[in-house]
């Protein structure tokens, strides 16, 4: 029988809960690298039993973990990251020139066609590839050395490269947000790059549309519309069908647009999910109510999912990379919380139930369907 | 022998326990140094590249400090001898992460 495995990076070490299809009954493993930051999870779509995990720590920096059995035993690999030539700069909170450092690594992306090939977004911002499993890293430093470069500055969670969408149809082909420098496109496998960013509005800017500055928190994109994205902006819901080359706002009717994470529907490219957060000093739900939004319109038309979530004195957060969708006939969505929950729908967000409620933050959520 | 004290999670990465006993290489001067205690542990426990010293800048973590002897020798140059009673294995080098964070 099919199941689930869903891998959740937090504050103090890995998780890796699994259940079969009918996903009711949860075994919880953990936690694994114990008492590092596991900022991300993810694995191979070709080899389901190879994982990557980021470990890091404000004390040992930045590891990268691998596991060949699906996530029970790991071992350490490849963590040197340098940026390729002289970094040179960009600009700090206050706009002065600042020099690109490495921090720590955000997001692993396993490659679609090889599974010894994965890519890291890092702080600061930055694209990596290991094409040996990951013990070495090369920096695909057409990004970086993009000409807008230098005006990129950090958002408060520092200059990070979070999301990473590869599409399977072009390997060509790669997406990558940066906060809050924006969205940008490659087309030649990451040697060159563009941002793409017109239509977005940010008006705490000098120039509200400037081409770079804006706090992207996520993408999302549905394999088989590749052209089709899906953003949560800093402030606002927007949506592209011209492979970013411009966005439009679908925030409709969402309480609030300000959030973190969005993810489309396995089975239906124009259903999508966000969780609306009050605002960006208030990283908490609207009214203390957890509530998922989802739109079957691709934007404008939000329905509020809230049966299993607490309606009540609920003030998580749920971060930007702490939402997946499995692939199941019933599609399952996941997502946990900064309290520690990791809650799960095995329809498509008509009702919830927490698979585990008191982990340490949970910074990101992955799930792999499995034969 | 040189004698290393880790960190917790570091004994834990390396799979080892309260103390790790090195051959270490002399430097042309035959002194023990910083540099050469921490070039002999990354190559025996590779694991721990880039976790007490940044991998590209070879600075110290900024959270780590080294001591011996009831000494911080963290502001030391890496390539300055380090005191007898380490090079002779009398006393430990000690790795010490901060008493931080939650």
């Amino acid at each position: 029988m099919s199941g689930v495995r869903v891998l959740v990076g937090t504050r103090k070490g890995a998780f890796v809960l699994t259940a079969d299809g009918k996903r009711e009954k949860w075994d919880v493993a953990g936690p694994h690298l114990s008492g590092w930051e596991i900022y991300h999870v993810k694995g191979s779509p070709l080899d389901p039993q190879r994982l990557y995990a980021s470990q890091s720590s404000g004390w040992f920096g930045q590891l990268i973990q691998r596991s060949s059995d699906g996530g029970k035993t790991w071992e350490p690999v490849g963590n040197k990251f340098a940026y390729d030539g002289v970094p040179g700069t960009h600009q700090w909170y206050d706009g002065t020139a600042h020099p690109w450092e490495f921090k720590r690594v955000w997001h692993l992306e396993p490659s679609l066609h090889d599974p010894d090939t994965v890519y890291a977004g890092v702080e600061d911002a930055a694209l990596f590839r290991s094409t040996d499993a990951g013990l070495t890293w090369q920096e695909l430093s057409g990004l970086r050395q993009n000409e807008t470069g230098p005006r990129w500055q950090p958002g408060a969670g520092g200059m990070c490269l979070h999301t990473i969408l590869l599409d399977r149809a072009d390997p060509g082909r790669i997406f990558i947000a940066i906060s809050a420098a924006g969205a940008f496109r490659s087309d030649d496998a990451g040697k060159s790059w563009k941002p793409i960013n017109r239509g977005l509005n940010s008006p705490f800017l000098p120039d509200p549309a400037a081409e770079v500055g804006h706090c992207v928190h996520r993408i999302a994109m549905h394999p088989s519309r590749p052209n089709v994205l899906f953003m949560q902006k800093h402030w606002d819901v927007m949506r592209s069908d011209d492979a970013g080359e411009s966005w439009r706002e679908v925030s409709g009717n969402l309480p609030t647009d300000f959030g973190f994470p969005i993810d489309v529907h396995a089975h239906e490219p124009n259903t999508i999910y966000v969780v609306p957060i009050k605002s960006d000093s208030e990283h908490f739900p609207p009214e203390g109510k957890l509530r998922v939004y989802r739109s079957r319109t691709g934007g404008n038309e939000w329905e509020p999912l809230t049966r299993g979530l607490p309606q009540r004195d609920c003030y998580v957060n749920v971060l930007r990379d702490a939402m997946a969708v499995d692939s199941l006939d019933s599609c399952g969505v996941y997502f946990g919380t900064t309290g520690g929950q990791v809650y799960a729908s095995p329809d498509a967000g008509d009702s919830w139930s927490p698979i585990v409620r008191d982990l340490p933050a949970v910074l990101s959520v992955e799930v792999q369907t499995l034969p | 022998m040189i004698r290393v004290v880790l960190p917790a999670h570091l004994r834990t990465l390396a799979q080892v326990g309260s103390e790790v006993q090195l051959e270490v290489a002399l430097d042309a001067a035959g002194r023990v140094t910083q540099r050469s205690i921490l070039d002999a542990l990354e190559a025996r426990y590779p694991m721990l590249r880039g976790t007490i010293r940044d991998q590209v800048t070879q600075q110290r973590r900024a959270f780590l400090r080294f001591f011996a002897c009831q000494e911080d020798l963290s502001h030391e140059p890496p390539d300055a001898p380090l005191p007898d009673a380490v090079a002779s294995g009398a006393e430990p080098f000690l790795i010490i992460g901060a008493i931080a964070g939650g």
